[in-house]
């Protein structure tokens, strides 16, 4: 099994939400986030008076999936979340251990 | 006595809506101070409601209009003091008040003008200043500063057009005892926005700055409400520049025009200032320009015509838009730029009245444009001159004073941590927002 994890722009989300749908992954944790990467936030002008924002808004999207889907799901938000300019964010993978349906007490495969 | 009833309604609700811009203006620099800040902020709008308040009853009428004025600056507070004798007469009927209304009217009118004058200046101390020391300086400003200059531009002293003023000193009088050339303050250029521009420029230098002003950001953490409170500054403005009529008249209709023509033009002076030297038109900009063309007009209010209130209202915007930037030129902490708007905008206001005024300025005469003369603008300058002498001497004085005594400033920690818990043990926001990300300490 494998978690990813997707941290991109806030107004992509509806895109990745339904690539995901399409690509059957069918439960997802998606949660706000602050941050920066190489493009260092932005700036802002209040009053004449510029003010660099660092840590800008970005959605987190977590999928617990099967090992061999991981791929394709990967594939599948990379595609929904580029817009082409710098701050879309990145897409990683870790392997996971043991997944447990709080519900049922499933453990493993049977739990996704 | 007959009162006009039409009068006295539209007088009362004028104070109504003057009071109402006091909470206005605790929304328009809550909305600009940070997130761990704003409670403060409005907190120091209301504790000014308060002080203010009692002390105009006790004795704020009473040092600004009467009958025992001292070498034209201000009245004797012990001549009316808590209103005694100024209601009503020894036969138990109302005093006259400005316009055919009781004068109890025109007192409701006046004590609001005294709150929102003394709040204005709190948005150059945002964010650092123990809430006692505002309130001990807003009691002792209003009664050495705002009564002062309240009696004299308005109560018949020094710098109004009456008997033993300047004006009547250097142009003579006519046969009622009026200067031939009266300085004109209708709505309060000098009394309200220099008063307070040039206190709120002595406190900064005096208090110094927030720890790490021009270091780290701080910038607006809500702007939403910075809006919502320029536009009941606009509503209760109404009650300001019409209500100075003191009457249900042509003259209030004009004041209505001219009030909502200049401030029209001011947003777009300053939109275009930023738009030009930023590259956006922001929202904080709109709302500035908004509060800059009512600063501006204040004073002209009932002495300009409308086209003559659009180039004053376009003026003030641009001129303020670029002197809110000298603050950090200069490096001093005036945090919500009551300097580069009030002090700025009330000095182009009462100025230029000296060009534009419909009569007897240097562009119109009786009415038409052409030249009529320098006198005008000439008492224009030494009211404005004036006002800043005095009220910064003041100030600068009350200032130390309570620097040497309670002290101005909270400690590092409280400032770090946010002004709103350390001084009112209250938040204004739950969770991220609170801004406890501090970074002032680094």
């Amino acid at each position: 099994m494998k978690l990813v994890t997707a941290v991109i722009q806030p107004h992509r989300l509806d895109d990745v939400k339904s690539a995901l749908e399409a690509a059957g992954v069918r439960g997802m944790t998606v949660s706000e986030a602050s941050g920066y990467g190489r493009q260092h936030g932005h700036t802002e002008v209040y009053r004449g008076a510029e003010y660099t924002v660092d840590l800008i808004p970005k959605v987190r999207l977590e999928v617990l999936v099967a090992a061999e889907t991981a791929a394709t799901v990967v594939d599948a938000i990379v595609q929904a979340a580029t817009s082409g300019k710098i701050g879309d964010g990145k897409v990683w993978v870790v392997p996971v251990d043991d997944v447990v349906r709080v519900r049922t007490g499933e453990h493993g495969a049977g739990a996704l | 006595m007959e009162w006009d009833s039409g009068n006295a309604a539209w007088m009362l609700t004028a104070s109504s809506l003057v009071l109402l811009m006091t909470p206005g203006l605790a929304l328009f620099y809550g909305g600009m101070s940070r997130a761990k800040s704003v409670l403060n902020m409005m907190m120091m709008s209301f504790g000014v409601m308060g002080i203010v308040g009692v002390i105009y009853i006790l004795w704020g009428w009473s040092m600004s209009y009467g009958t025992q004025s001292v070498g034209g600056i201000f009245n004797n507070p012990f001549e009316s003091f808590g209103l005694s004798g100024v209601i009503y007469d020894a036969g138990g009927e109302w005093i006259e008040g400005l316009g055919a209304y009781p004068q109890i009217i025109d007192i409701a009118f006046q004590v609001t003008f005294a709150i929102i004058t003394t709040a204005l200046i709190s948005g150059a101390l945002a964010e650092r200043v123990k809430f006692s020391a505002w309130m001990i300086f807003a009691g002792i400003w209003v009664t050495l500063a705002y009564f002062p200059m309240a009696h004299m531009v308005w109560g018949g002293g020094l710098l109004s057009g009456a008997e033993g003023s300047i004006a009547a000193a250097l142009f003579g009088v006519d046969a009622d005892g009026v200067a031939n050339t009266a300085p004109i303050d209708f709505a309060g250029g000098t009394v309200v926005h220099i008063n307070a521009g040039i206190a709120a420029l002595v406190l900064a230098l005096v208090i110094g700055k927030r720890r790490g002003f021009g270091r780290v950001p701080m910038k607006p953490h809500n702007l939403t409400l910075t809006m919502l409170g320029a536009g009941l500054l606009w509503f209760g403005w109404f009650g300001f520049n019409a209500g100075s009529a003191f009457a249900a008249d042509g003259l209030a209709g004009w004041a209505w025009v001219n009030t909502t023509a200049a401030t029209a033009a001011a947003i777009l002076g300053w939109l275009a200032v930023e738009r030009i030297r930023d590259g956006h038109a922001t929202s904080l900009g709109a709302a500035s320009g908004v509060v800059a063309g009512l600063v501006a007009i204040t004073p002209a209010a009932g002495a300009l015509n409308p086209v003559g209130s659009l180039v004053l209202g376009a003026i003030a915007g641009v001129a303020c838009a670029y002197a809110v930037g000298l603050k950090y030129r200069l490096g001093f902490d005036d945090s919500l730029d009551v300097v580069g708007v009030h002090l700025v905008g009330g000095l182009v206001g009462t100025v230029l009245i000296g060009f534009l005024a419909v009569d007897g300025s240097v562009f119109f005469s009786d009415g038409h444009l052409g030249f009529g003369g320098f006198e005008q603008l000439a008492i224009q300058v030494i009211i404005a001159l004036v006002a800043l002498v005095f009220s910064g001497v003041i100030t600068w004085l009350i200032a130390i004073a309570i620097k040497a005594t309670v002290g101005w400033r909270i400690t590092e920690e409280s400032e770090i941590s946010g002004i709103d818990l350390t001084e009112h043990g209250e938040s204004a926001y739950e969770g991220i927002a609170a801004g406890r990300f501090a970074t002032e300490g680094k």
